[in-house]
């Protein structure tokens, strides 16, 4: 499964520049919204979902080499935080549901953590 | 110059978490016992009982900061810390409008007392304080800093609220320059368990609910008593020094 392929199930709103996302793979799925957590616990070239929309979110996924950010409810990260993820190559995705519902979903399509 | 003994993170009745004890007179009482002379009551995402506590403490050799610990957007806990009321009460509004509107459930919080200078009872905070604001930690710190105040990320340590298990680390988009520290950690541990602090110069307090929680432990060389010398002082400027006292 892809990048798009995620993106049009879950119909998730792009960020952050287009790219060829269909050429992009997860490796697994993480959720937290401790950073601390996320930084000792998410795997490289994951995908990570979480409601955390600071900043800080961009250099944790940069350190990770995480494949894409899933910010849940609607939270949004501000100008400069999208400028810094399109600096970094960081992915960052957006959608107005919670993390459980899809955190699920991404289960049923297969990712596993 | 002047020798102070400080304690910049000290709660009332008004924070729901903190005990009924925590009245201006035995606030006042506790701290003068103890040899301290400057505290900063910072109720959770509140000012209403700090003029008491001034009124209280008035006559005495103890100093009252005021200030507010709020709980910004992304759960961290931050010291809001001014010179005057006016400055926190301009901050209040600010915090009050950001703020969700949800009542204090009395039986899982706990009470919400404002009191005045003798601990009497003026009336209940309606709305519950221990929650997050609408403010972003950026937009905090650049509200705060234009009023002139001294944001200072607080208890960085604790797991629950503190910055360093939300955030992973100091933010570079604003210019923290200060972390608070809880008073069962040394500032040498502290540093060990988290390298990512090592340029910071660090506050200790009590994050006081109880009288029992006073720490006292920070020692300030100050040439009177303002957010700007208490700035100097622990960037070690211009003669003015801070140390956190075993």
């Amino acid at each position: 499964m892809n990048l798009q392929q995620i993106i049009d199930q879950l119909e998730l709103t792009v960020l952050t520049e287009k790219k060829d996302f269909s050429s992009i793979e997860p490796t697994s799925g993480y959720t937290s919204d401790l950073l601390s957590c996320v930084m000792a616990g998410a795997a490289h070239g994951s995908i990570w979902i979480t409601l955390q929309a600071h900043n800080n979110i961009v250099a944790v996924a940069a350190l990770l080499e995480t494949c894409a950010v899933i910010i849940t409810e609607g939270s949004m990260p501000d100008a400069s935080t999208i400028s810094r993820a399109n600096k970094e190559g960081i992915v960052l995705l957006s959608t107005p549901q919670q993390s459980f519902p899809i955190v699920g979903k991404l289960w049923e399509m297969g990712l596993r953590a | 110059m002047i020798r102070i003994r400080a304690d910049l993170h000290v709660h009332t009745v008004l924070s729901p978490c903190a005990e009924v004890e925590m009245i201006p007179p035995l606030i006042v009482r506790e701290a003068l016992d103890l040899g301290i002379n400057l505290i900063a009551i910072t109720d959770h995402n509140s000012s209403a009982n700090i003029e008491s506590v001034q009124k209280a403490a008035k006559g005495t050799t103890l100093s009252i900061i005021p200030g507010m610990e709020l709980q910004t957007r992304e759960e961290v806990h931050v010291l809001c810390l001014f010179d005057t009321l006016e400055q926190i009460k301009t901050w209040q509004k600010i915090v009050e409008a950001s703020m969700p509107d949800i009542l204090n459930d009395i039986e899982h919080f706990g009470e919400q007392f404002v009191v005045d200078e003798t601990g009497d009872f003026i009336r209940r905070e309606e709305r519950l304080l221990i929650t997050s604001s609408d403010l972003t930690l950026t937009e905090a710190y650049n509200k705060v800093t234009e009023l002139g105040g001294w944001l200072v990320p607080a208890h960085v340590n604790r797991k629950m609220n503190g910055l360093l298990s939300i955030l992973g680390f100091v933010p570079m988009d604003i210019p923290i320059d200060v972390l608070e520290i809880s008073r069962h950690l040394q500032p040498a541990e502290a540093y060990k368990k988290f390298p990512q602090i090592k340029n910071y110069p660090l506050l200790q307090d009590g994050d006081v609910h109880i009288l029992g929680d006073f720490a006292g432990t920070n020692e300030f060389i100050l040439n009177n008593i303002s957010i700007q010398e208490l700035r100097m002082a622990v960037h070690q400027q211009e003669g003015r020094s801070h140390r956190i006292l075993n």
